[in-house]
């Protein structure tokens, strides 16, 4: 061939190669290939900014509030702009149930209607707005049965996008799906005008003009017995003093993701007097010397993302802030609300809970020391700080259920149910009597009304087989059915159960399964030696947590599980 | 024991080592927790999520997993309490519940089902769940069965952190948690790359290698066949065959595996190994080589081994008596054992009586090594890459260790998770990327300008270690005046990399605590090859990152063996441990050894033979498990060599395309057949043990170097490779201190190791260079172009390498089934913007053509490689890329450009 210059040879033909196999190989390089358009397109919802590994989270929610999805398409792209693995991503984005992962072939997806599915919703009949929706609007929108939405007081609660109804019917949903209302924009009651005018920031001030020693502040703090409110009771001065005397940067982590089904004070105090938390919030970054804030807030509560943000940057451009609070949005996980596992999802990872040792307070968020304080806790702060020893040990109580007047109830702590319903609920609602009670949420165990008048606080109600956590009373009456509230429940669990460990992961799942299958799988000891595991080898509280409903069922209703 | 923790364990006291979990006491003290997600293979960690192996503290409210836990000073610990046996044996019944039926598991023998029944955990109370994953057996090598998947979290451990392919994730949450490929894609579809990893520790039988659990009679523990790093491994054998391989706690591998490693040993099982002697026939000329591997018949005859053997040695001995010493060569090779080797080099220079011994070293690092030889006195790493974990910058150029070096690339992506930082300088580098801080794609063949730029900016900088430069180097200052015209803002013209990219990689190596350098084909296979290693070398100097653990310089090198090659002697230059031949000490070192009078005069390298063999100034050639014919640059011109031969004589395990220009081809032992020590490119001698037999009448090639050598009037009598290792011994000071006794105990042992009982040396030069003075010396380059350069009619650059799956000219891996399957087709990879522009679509025939060949193969889409370029892997004989690479070489290391030559493609 004349175009070969420098050939001076004759080509040898060869028999055929060794390779035996006559298929194709592969036309691409292995797996899949994110294309330019896409990545483009990826970059142009997340912003040209630097991407930040730990930001995996919000950049999948811009993606869905962009494209109404995340499809795998995106996930690939985002992926190529993170220089992350697939599966690094992909299993993040799996694992939060507010994502919804979709194939690139799919149809678009029917728009979603979420029904809560706690309890006191159930009880207030979320199952028939489901059932009716799924009726009258079949194939047109996605019914999706969610966990506890942080409204409780208004149940039954259902969200269309981010407009949550309360006391919620299908007339209400059909409404908002034609006509989309305007995001929920809330003026606190207690503004940071008025907030400062009652004194509000005067401390912060002090602390930030060096007039107090930050040990002193950590000392008022602890006489005044203030406790952590999202459940643990950790005595909080003692908790700032732990990190303070850890070698820094440290880190102060906010969990705003209150989820335990049946809370809602965190949402109440923020939508009244978010000022009151901020400078707790503030206080405490300042008394253990904080690097940074983050604060980690549910998705569910979108309207509070807005207000936080208007203000602190009052906060900010008043002078009382020198460092960002770095806000990150949760994703639809109950686990997050544990405090480890919400270190994971600040980190842009999936939500698992760490094994302890060591402790946050010695590694934390990104492997420093870090605060991590529940947003009650810090709402009280600045007056418990104030306050010293005569802080008053009161109890935040979120009641749901059968009451005549559900909310947020503030009252000594010690209270019994039976004396936080009569007086401060209105007594039973119309045609209820009292026969049992949840006196923390879906951790806290489920009591018979014959337990009713003991006092409810931190340590008193163990014995019983209950705990008050979160302070969520949720009040059954003889018109609820213990057996369904325990389907409810470990339901609950099975849904957010992050799958880490064994006894967790199939240990409510099996549980639900035969709750499900009635009286003929009810075995005592079955469901007693499940408990046991559950409650002995899970990793955290949740698995913990999880059998209780079913042991309290087994000691206090006889015959209603097993 | 300093440090001990004295605890209460069962009853008894107990002392735990600091780091000691409570379930590593209690193993240690006789009592086997159960566990499943723990493994106990080096490089793992307790994760503890299988609650299997829960213990009880006194004290704590819930019970805690030994393998997590460490003993605390006064804990009382029990194992066996009631709560505690109860737990473990719930969890057992927990995940019971769902796995299949005990007749229908996947692996009867599997750690799960041995924990159970230990347990007394036979069936399960709870209700099985409705739906199981179905079974995926979409990947040739393993199959996927998630019904019998717990969970345990070991495979994302296996994929991510160990093996760091990053394919493996837990996906969704709670029960619908599950293990996923990539987005829930088949295994087969997936990034897998098939380390097999994830097979080798799942605890269930959920992933297992797709041939299924096969019982093996016994083990052989032996190294690895296939490329450099050495992995150590096992041999499973049944009815004498090799029915699966396992990796070993070796020091480069660490119990890791690649795909040809694990799933790629049954090429010794083809039906097309060579198990008779064979001669050509009469009258079938050279020219025709158009043979079926699988019956060559048609155009060899068998025969006797005597009579082969006194064909193939007459056949030398003719031509060396009637056209002279200089009229014969021999090629050995980088795949036979350090035995082998130093034996195959003796022959040629005591038998053949000439230097004329070579072997594709010449083609790999030739220009590495006498960049290192001129500079620092020594052609070997200076550190292990495992060192990578020790360094704070790695720099990673020319090379794409994740697809040619798979389990060294595991330790950098290790590091970079670990924090370190890793500098890649490739033209396509794309598998590396993802882990890179600074990715510099720079154009092919720059590399002279991109590391001039950057010694620029370090010296501009005054980022150099004075001190290490004063101590140890000389010429710096020559360097200093010629680097002064590279400043990165030129360069980045010249290199196609931003000035800013350059300064921050500069900046970040010179000023690193540790820094490492790690280079492959893509600095040697140039024309100025030399240089670029020369370059490479400056940089480590400059700085004083060298001689320290976590720095220095490694050549990662290619084959198995290539090192220990090199080590023995098979170089035309010098005799074993790179003694010159031209060095009259030496040479009397070696005429006293070997009792003959040796040549002084240096012998010719791979492409001058061929060009000699052109010439007629070389006739007769025995090569022994090389291919020239598939591996030499410029293969038209390297087959029409071997075809004008007047004799061949060819000693293989199979047909190879080299072989079919043989005049005798003499059946060979494949790896796993033979005993002997090779040298990986940490310069760890590991020793290889004989699992099987060859087939039919295939002989030790130890045997038939013998056999030739006495055919050829030597009188020897070496014995086996224990025998040769010995003599080996007395000829090398570098292995001088290793006995056979010693690496049969330890399986491994790094040289230098210069007397009994010496723990050989993994980092070398932390004083001095082994150069005349002691000292390591600078020197400059220039930018030299490629000798050939796209043009209006060949526009295209071509680089060639290989693939993951496909050993060099595939003679073994293309015989291997599983990996036959996975690569089976000869590819070019392809820019998708070179694809549009000229109207192609990924999968489509293509034709391309240089100035000296052509070949027609498919197009593959790869968004790594740089538009205007091209890659092809040169394995594949259907579509040999060297047909259309370059020989012209690099003038000190007499390496061909192979991997840069202009091209031009068109539909096919």
């Amino acid at each position: 061939m004349p175009s070969r210059g420098r050939s001076e040879a004759a080509e040898h033909k060869l028999g055929p190669p060794p390779g035996k196999n006559r298929s194709r190989g592969n036309f691409t390089m292995r797996g899949r290939q994110s294309n330019a358009a896409d990545v483009s397109e990826v970059r142009r919802i997340i912003g040209d900014e630097v991407l930040d590994r730990s930001l995996l989270l919000e950049y999948l929610h811009r993606i869905q509030d962009a494209a109404g999805c995340l499809r795998h398409r995106h996930l690939a792209a985002l992926v190529d702009c993170m220089r992350l693995s697939l599966a690094e991503v992909y299993e993040v984005a799996t694992f939060y149930h507010r994502f919804e992962v979709v194939d690139d072939d799919a149809a678009a997806l029917a728009p979603a209607v979420h029904v809560c599915d706690g309890l006191p919703c159930q009880m207030a009949g979320a199952d028939k707005i489901a059932a009716e929706l799924e009726k009258e609007l079949e194939g047109k929108v996605r019914i999706i049965r969610g966990a506890c939405m942080g409204r409780c007081d208004c149940a039954p609660v259902a969200a269309v996008a981010t407009e949550y109804l309360p006391h919620a019917d299908a007339k209400a949903v059909q409404a908002t799906l034609s006509a989309p209302g305007a995001p929920e924009i809330i003026t606190p009651a207690i503004d940071f005008d008025r907030y400062q005018a009652d004194g509000g920031y005067n401390l912060l001030r002090q602390c930030m003009a060096g007039k107090h020693q930050k040990q002193q502040i950590i000392g008022e703090l602890e006489e005044s017995g203030l406790r952590g409110l999202g459940g643990a009771g950790f005595p909080t001065g003692r908790k700032w003093g732990l990190v303070a005397a850890e070698p820094g940067p440290r880190i102060l982590a906010v969990n705003g993701d209150e989820s335990e089904p049946g809370t809602f004070k965190d949402r109440h105090y923020l939508e009244r007097d978010p000022h009151r938390f901020i400078e707790g919030m503030l206080l405490a970054a300042w008394a253990v010397d904080a690097a940074e804030i983050y604060l980690y807030l549910r998705d569910e509560y979108p309207h509070l993302r807005a207000l936080l943000r208007k203000e602190f940057a009052k906060v900010a451009a008043a002078g009382l802030s020198t460092m960002p609070v770095n806000m990150r949005r949760g994703a639809g996980a109950y686990i997050c609300g544990e405090e480890s596992a919400m270190l994971e999802s600040i980190e842009g990872k999936r939500g698992l809970p760490r094994q302890r040792p060591p402790f946050p307070s010695q590694a934390g968020l990104f492997g420093r020391p870090t605060l991590i304080n529940n947003i009650e806790t810090l709402y009280w702060a600045r007056d418990a700080i104030n306050a010293g020893s005569a802080w008053p040990n009161m109890r935040s109580f979120s009641v749901s259920g059968r009451v005549r007047e559900p909310g947020v109830k503030r009252v000594p702590a010690g209270i019994s149910a039976r004396a936080l319903i009569e007086d401060h609920c209105g007594g039973m609602a119309e045609g209820h009597e009292l026969a049992a009670f949840l006196p923390g949420g879906a951790s806290g165990g489920i009591l018979p009304a014959s337990l009713a008048d003991e006092p409810m606080d931190f340590g008193t109600l163990e014995a019983h087989g209950g705990l008050i956590g979160s302070a969520a009373l949720i009040v059954l009456s003889q018109q609820d059915d213990i057996a369904a509230v325990v389907g409810n429940l470990m339901r609950f669990f099975a849904h957010e159960s992050c799958g880490q460990c064994t006894p967790c992961r199939v240990g409510t799942e099996k549980a639900v399964a035969m709750l499900n299958a009635g009286d003929d799988a009810s075995d005592g000891v079955l469901f007693s030696d499940l408990a046991d595991v559950m409650a002995d080898a899970s990793i955290c509280g949740l698995g913990h947590a999880a059998a209780n409903p079913l042991r309290c069922a087994l000691r206090h209703f006889p015959g209603a599980i097993a | 024991m300093s440090g001990t923790i004295n605890f209460e364990l069962d009853g008894s006291p107990a002392e735990a080592a600091p780091g000691e979990s409570i379930w590593q006491v209690a193993a240690r003290l006789g009592t086997t927790l159960p566990h499943l997600c723990h493994s106990e293979e080096t490089g793992y960690r307790a994760d503890g999520n299988c609650r299997a192996c829960m213990v009880e503290i006194d004290g704590e409210r819930v019970l805690a997993p030994s393998c997590r836990r460490q003993p605390e000073a006064g804990m009382v610990v029990k194992t066996a309490s009631e709560r505690a046996t109860r737990s473990r044996a719930m969890v057992m019944e927990l995940l019971l519940a769902d796995q299949p039926a005990r007749g229908e598991t996947h692996d009867p023998g599997s750690l799960f089902w041995h924990w159970a029944e230990t347990q007394g955990v036979q069936s399960s109370r709870f209700p099985r769940r409705r739906t199981s994953p179905e079974g995926d057996n979409s990947h040739p090598a393993m199959q996927v069965n998630l019904d019998a998947c717990i969970q345990c979290n070991l495979c994302v451990q296996a994929c991510r952190e160990v093996q760091v392919n990053d394919v493996i994730a837990m996906a969704g949450r709670g029960a619908a948690a599950h293990i996923a490929f990539d987005f829930d894609d088949s295994m087969g579809e997936s990034h897998c790359v098939g380390c097999g990893e994830c097979v080798r520790v799942c605890p269930t039988g959920a992933l297992l290698p797709a041939s299924g659990v096969i019982q093996a009679d016994r083990q052989v523990n032996s190294v690895c066949p296939y490329c450099g790093v050495g992995c150590q491994l096992t041999f499973h054998i049944k009815d004498e065959r090799i029915v699966g391989v396992d990796g070993r706690d070796g020091p480069a591998n660490h119990g890791r595996l690649c795909v040809k490693g694990r799933f790629g040993f049954d090429y010794i099982h083809s039906p097309e190994r060579l198990t008779t002697p064979l001669i050509r026939r009469d009258g079938v000329t050279k020219d025709d080589v158009a043979i079926d591997p699988a019956n060559p018949l048609t155009h060899f005859r068998e025969a006797s081994w005597e009579e082969a053997l006194a064909h193939a040695a007459n056949g030398l001995v003719k031509i060396r008596d009637n056209n002279g010493k200089q009229s014969l060569a021999g090629f050995g090779s980088a795949k036979g054992s350090n035995e082998e080797a130093y034996l195959f080099q003796k022959l040629v220079r005591t038998g053949f009586g000439s230097n004329n011994v070579d072997h594709c070293t010449r083609l790999c690092h030739a220009s590495s090594v006498a960049a290192l030889m001129q500079t620092i006195g020594s052609g070997a790493v200076t550190a292990p890459f495992t060192d990578a974990l020790a360094a704070d910058v790695i720099l990673v150029i020319g090379c794409n260790p994740p697809v040619n070096h798979p389990v060294a690339a595991t330790y950098f992506k290790q590091a970079v998770k670990n924090g370190a930082k890793l500098i890649v300088i490739d033209p396509d580098g794309a598998a590396l990327k993802q882990y890179a801080t600074w990715m510099l794609n720079l154009w092919p063949a720059t590399d002279v300008a991109l590391l001039n730029a950057m010694l620029h900016v370090i010296i501009e900088e005054n980022l150099v270690d004075h001190d290490f430069i004063t101590a140890r180097t000389d010429d710096f200052a020559e360097l200093s005046a010629h680097i002064k015209a590279f400043p990165p803002e030129a360069m980045a013209e010249v290199t196609g990399v931003a000035a800013e990219n350059i300064r921050a990689a500069a900046r970040a190596f010179a000023t690193a605590e540790r820094a490492m350098i790690f280079w492959g084909m893509g600095i040697s296979q140039h024309i100025h090859g030399t240089d670029n290693a020369r370059c490479l070398i400056s940089l480590c100097l400059a700085t004083g990152q060298i001689g320290r653990p976590g720095t220095g310089l490694h050549p990662l090198r290619g084959q198995n063996n290539v090192q220990g090659a090199s080590d023995a002697g098979l170089i035309p230059m010098v005799y074993p441990d790179y003694q010159a031949v031209n060095d009259p000490a030496a040479q009397a070192r070696f005429e006293e050894l070997w009792q003959t009078k040796l040549d002084p005069e240096p012998g010719l390298t791979v492409v001058e033979i061929t060009d000699a063999i052109h010439q007629g100034d070389i006739r007769g050639l025995y090569i022994m498990g090389e291919n020239p014919a598939m591996s030499d640059p410029n293969l038209n011109h390297a087959r029409t060599a071997l075809a004008k031969l007047e004799h061949l004589v060819v000693q293989d395990i199979f047909l190879t395309e080299t072989a079919c220009f043989a005049d005798v081809v003499l059946p060979a032992s494949a790896w796993p057949e033979k005993d002997g020590t090779v040298t990986n490119s940490n310069r760890q001698v590991q020793l290889g043990r004989q699992a099987l037999q060859p087939p039919g009448d295939a002989r030790q090639d130890l045997w038939i170097i013998e056999q030739i050598a006495r055919g050829m009037g030597l009188d020897w009598d070496h014995g086996g490779a224990r025998e040769v290792f010995r003599e080996m011994r007395e000829a090398m000071n570098s292995i001088h201190g290793m006995s056979w006794h010693r690496l049969d105990k330890e399986d491994a042992i790094t040289y230098p190791c210069l007397h009994e009982g010496d723990p050989g040396e993994a980092v070398i030069f932390g004083e001095r260079f082994p150069t005349d003075d002691g000292r390591g010396k600078f020197v400059p380059c220039d930018i030299v172009h490629p000798d050939e350069l796209p043009d209006e009619t060949y526009p295209m650059v071509l680089l060639t390498g290989r693939l993951l799956e496909h050993w060099h000219t595939g003679a073994m891996t293309r015989r291997a089934p599983v990996l036959d399957r996975l690569e089976p087709e000869a590819v070019a990879h392809l820019a998708p913007a070179d694809l549009d522009r000229l109207g192609l679509a990924a999968g489509d025939r293509i034709h391309v053509q240089s100035r000296r060949g052509e070949i027609e193969l498919t197009a593959r889409l790869d968004v790594g490689v740089q538009p205007g370029s091209l890659f092809i892997p040169f394995c594949f004989a259907e579509a040999a890329a060297n047909l259309l690479t370059n020989a012209a070489l690099d003038p000190d290391g007499k390496i061909a450009e192979v991997k840069y030559c202009a091209v031009k493609i068109t539909a096919a």
